[in-house]
């Protein structure tokens, strides 16, 4: 009988994702556990391993494609010592069972009737049934010309058809024929706004190469747009001295040798912000519609530099975590980002974001918040710098720390507040044990 | 329903708009009631439409006489009853009329039989009837629709005007007290063309007069062009060009003084038929009280028959044109679905329009002039009947069928048809804009053979240089 492999979901509110690469082909004989393929979304990477055994029959997918329905088939394997005949039906029901990324094996299907193998040239390369897009004639003709995905686009006409009009409205979102930008608000479906191409712009065509936008990148493009535009942004910077937490991390660090932890500034960054957000915690709430969101826990997101972008991972209720543990954790949400093999409930959230670009010399900045987070902190390269102290000049370290802030939730006064209580943390950070 | 009102939905005038709305109401579990000061089934089915295709076919066979020989037949003292013609027509109408009579029934809407008017009222306006059997009565609805139709124009400032006896409108062209012998046509559109036709059937002598230069104006130029020259191979004549300077009347008949590119010219006749538009019915209705916007003469409405006063509602010919019985009852299930919330699917359906004089003339969509005028790249092909093996062994050979296409996309434009029983074909048209099918789609359709039907697969065919039997 026929198995189908159904591309699975790599979080429970994930749609659709790209099938980034096949590790077998037709013919392959492979093994539960054996990787088969890796599924690609906006952030992250996740290899898909066989849940059955048998004989691979047929791809599917190609390599590469994306937008790749969750639950859509992308394979098909013969199963070991069963006939190939498959009722359809049986494939329809316990779809999330046989998703191979399951935990618990998926019960093989009780065909034992002994028949012939279906040839491999007879298997379908139709793609699935549930991928028909139902359009007039002259609107399937018209996307195609504008090199349009259907799939892609609302059907206003009967039973939910693509008609004409619903691509003709498509093509007008994607325009760049105006000369002048129009602006076009984002709608239901997110449609881009019309710009105007490079070469209208002035910069001449040849004189760039043109790399394809990744889901990362597509994804960090619509998040900091829609931030950027929808959220009121305000900064608020102090400068802290850190000589003494420079000195505490020396100390710590000797301590936590044998365990082979190593603890960084940004921990004890994370360890100060997540102390601070106790006592101030209207810094840590999120601003809906039908209310403020007061969050339970201060679910900490780094910002995570990696190849092609960043991602932000979270260490999850890090007001209860000592520092070591915030240490530990941090490295490894660091190396498996900069792998893509983050799961996605490890970046998506959060409820506070910081962003260090010390380590690269930026003495200030100023994050774009990451919805729906309340706050974004940015925290500066800490130099020797002169300092006034009793009327003197002095020097000591100092790191220039600034808060963004969504002004529909955290007020200056809030955001200020936590200031006051974050720095005397960092600035000693035996506090932070009280 | 309505706790506070007496129906869901009050439809004023039983045409083809009221009535079908009111049945349509029906089916969606609207309570609904139908005013109707006159004939249900309003003028398409007693005045209108209907009868005129009875008379037209009466008409249709008498002229076939003249021609039996051709098929190898002959018969003597072939003749014909004009009363008994005209007879038929009301027999049809009554017919007809009965039939909505049952509809109503059926669908248990209530009819009103009176006079309406509409006054303030919340949600809708109120409706005040005078009753033909006298009194009044007020009833309320959650929504009104008015289908009070139109009535034939007149310009009496020149003396098209309707007397009943010598200057007649449609109405009175459909039940005279006698046949004419001579008669003038004042316009050239479906309805002046469908009585020229009817009247010269009958031996009449008829002359059309219109104002543009070229007959039934809203047709494409090639059809406008070979049904003046079929007109006029049955002996009707035409002044086109012409403006009515004045109509003036004596005992006898009707002298028309005309003017054709700069010259004068009087012509005279028995009776005059006024053909020279439609009046939308909008009097008396309380409308300026209520402050409804008119637009041009009509009820000015938005897609969904919405006029600017909350819960009321316009179809059919008092909302604008096309005046055509279909385009009131597309309106007036468009507009009832709306009102009970349904979501009608955004589709392009376009209208036709057909004149069933002889040869029958049938169209829809854009004029090849239209589709060039809006920047289409305009493929047009035609397919006579001539070369129609069924019109030809039907001896039915006048006319073609001319297909406008937009060269980009092979998106149909426009179907335009002359010859015998177009109308019945220009369905498929209509179907094929409606689905947004292309030439290859319409290509790719199997046509029966022998039908004159193959003639629209060949004028497609024809619009891309693939024609087969020519």
């Amino acid at each position: 009988m026929s198995i189908e492999i159904l591309m699975p979901a790599l979080s429970p509110t994930m749609e659709e994702g790209t099938l980034a690469k096949w590790h077998v082909k037709a013919g392959d004989t492979v093994k539960a556990g054996d990787v088969i393929a890796e599924i690609e979304t906006d952030k992250a990477t996740m290899e898909v391993e066989a849940v059955d055994e048998g004989v691979v029959e047929a791809l599917l997918v190609d390599a590469g494609t994306e937008n790749v329905k969750v639950n859509a088939v992308i394979a098909r394997l013969a199963g070991e010592g069963a006939s190939f005949d498959t009722p359809p039906a049986a494939a329809a029901q316990d779809d999330v069972k046989k998703s191979p990324v399951a935990e618990s094996k998926s019960p093989r299907s009780p065909e034992q009737g002994a028949s012939a193998p279906v040839s491999k040239d007879a298997m379908p390369t139709a793609r699935a049934d549930d991928e028909r897009v139902f359009a007039s004639p002259l609107a399937r003709r018209l996307a195609q010309a504008a090199g349009l995905d259907l799939k892609a686009i609302a059907g206003s006409g009967p039973h939910g058809r693509v008609i004409k009009a619903d691509v003709d409205a498509a093509r007008g979102k994607i325009s760049t024929s105006a000369p002048a930008p129009s602006s076009a608000k984002a709608t239901e479906d997110k449609a881009p706004r019309q710009v105007q191409s490079l070469e209208q712009m002035g910069i001449a065509p040849g004189s760039y190469d043109l790399i394809p936008l990744d889901g990362m990148r597509k994804t960090i493009a619509r998040r900091m747009t829609d931030s950027f535009r929808d959220v009121p942004h305000f900064p608020l910077t102090i400068d802290v001295e850190i000589d003494a937490l420079l000195a505490a991390r020396v100390k710590i660090n000797a301590m936590l040798e044998k365990d082979g932890v190593k603890v960084s500034v940004n921990d004890l960054v994370i360890k100060a912000v997540a102390t601070a957000l106790r006592r101030v915690p209207e810094a840590n709430a999120s601003y809906t519609p039908d209310g403020i969101a007061m969050h339970h826990h201060a679910d900490i997101a780094m910002a995570v530099a990696i190849d092609g972008g960043l991602i932000t991972p979270i260490i999850r209720a890090a007001e209860t975590k000592g520092l070591a543990r915030i240490a530990v954790e941090a490295k490894d949400l660091a190396d498996r980002a900069r792998n893509k093999k983050l799961k996605p409930e490890e970046f998506q959230g959060g409820t506070f974001s910081i962003s260090n670009m010390g380590m690269m010399g930026i003495k200030s900045f100023a994050s774009i918040i990451n919805e729906p987070q309340g706050c974004i902190m940015s925290v500066g390269a800490g130099e020797q710098r002169p300092v006034v102290k009793d009327g003197q000049l002095a020097v000591a370290t100092v790191m220039t720390v600034t808060l963004t802030c969504d002004h529909r939730v955290v007020d200056g006064a809030i955001g200020a507040r936590f200031l006051q209580a974050f720095k005397p943390l960092i600035e000693d950070p035996l506090t932070m044990i009280v | 329903m309505h706790p506070l009102s007496d129906f869901d939905l009050i439809v004023i005038g039983s045409g083809p708009g009221g009535y079908v709305a009111a049945i349509r109401a029906s089916q969606l579990g609207l309570k609904t009631a139908i005013v109707e000061r006159s004939e249900l089934g309003g003028i398409c089915l007693n005045w209108g439409c209907i009868p005129t295709k009875a008379l037209l076919k009466s008409g249709e066979i008498y002229e076939q006489l003249s021609h039996l020989s051709d098929y190898g037949l002959s018969v003597k003292g072939a003749g014909f009853d004009f009363q008994k013609i005209i007879e038929r027509s009301r027999g049809v109408a009554a017919t007809m009329n009965k039939g909505v009579t049952f509809l109503m029934k059926k669908h248990r809407i209530e009819v009103i039989a009176g006079t309406a008017k509409l006054e303030k009222g919340s949600p809708a306006p109120k409706v005040v009837v005078a009753l033909s059997a006298g009194g009044s009565r007020t009833v309320t609805a959650k929504n009104v629709i008015v289908a009070t139709g139109a009535r034939a124009r007149e310009i009496p400032t020149v003396g098209l005007a309707s007397d009943g006896d010598r200057v007649w409108t449609y109405r009175d062209a459909m039940a005279p007290k006698a046949l004419p012998k001579t008669l003038i046509v004042i316009g050239s559109g479906a309805i002046g063309i469908e009585f020229a036709s009817f009247y010269r059937a009958l031996g009449s002598d008829v002359t059309v007069i219109e104002a543009v230069d070229r007959i039934l104006p809203v047709e494409d130029e090639e059809v406008s062009k070979a049904a003046k020259k079929a007109f006029e191979k049955r002996g009707i004549a035409f002044r086109v060009g012409a403006k009515v300077t004045k109509l003036s009347k004596s005992k006898t008949g009707v002298t028309v003084d005309l003017e054709v590119s700069g010259k004068a010219e009087s012509l005279q006749a028995e009776v005059a038929i006024v053909a020279v538009g439609i009046a939308a019915n909008t009097e008396n209705l309380g409308l300026e009280a209520l402050g409804v916007k008119l637009d041009r003469g009509h009820v000015a409405t938005d897609s969904h028959c919405a006029t600017n006063v909350p819960g009321l509602y316009a179809i059919g010919d008092v909302a604008g044109a096309p005046w055509l019985a279909h385009k009131a009852s597309h309106e007036g299930v468009h507009c009832v679905e709306h009102i009970a919330g349904l979501k009608p699917a955004n589709l392009n359906t376009p209208i036709p329009g057909c004149t069933y004089a002889n040869p029958q003339v049938a169209s829809i969509g854009l004029t090849e002039a239209a589709a060039k005028a809006a920047g289409h790249e305009v493929r047009a092909g035609r397919f006579p009947f001539r070369v129609n093996g069924k019109a030809v062994a039907a001896g039915e050979t006048d006319g073609f069928v001319k297909t406008v296409f937009d060269g980009k996309t092979g998106a149909l434009l426009g179907a335009h048809m002359i010859g015998h029983e177009v109308t019945e074909m220009i369905q498929g048209f209509g179907v094929a804009i409606t689905l947004e099918a292309t030439e290859e789609d319409l290509m790719a359709t199997v046509f029966a053979h022998p039908t004159m039907s193959e003639a629209m697969h060949e004028a497609v065919l024809d619009s891309f240089g693939k024609v087969l039997h020519l």
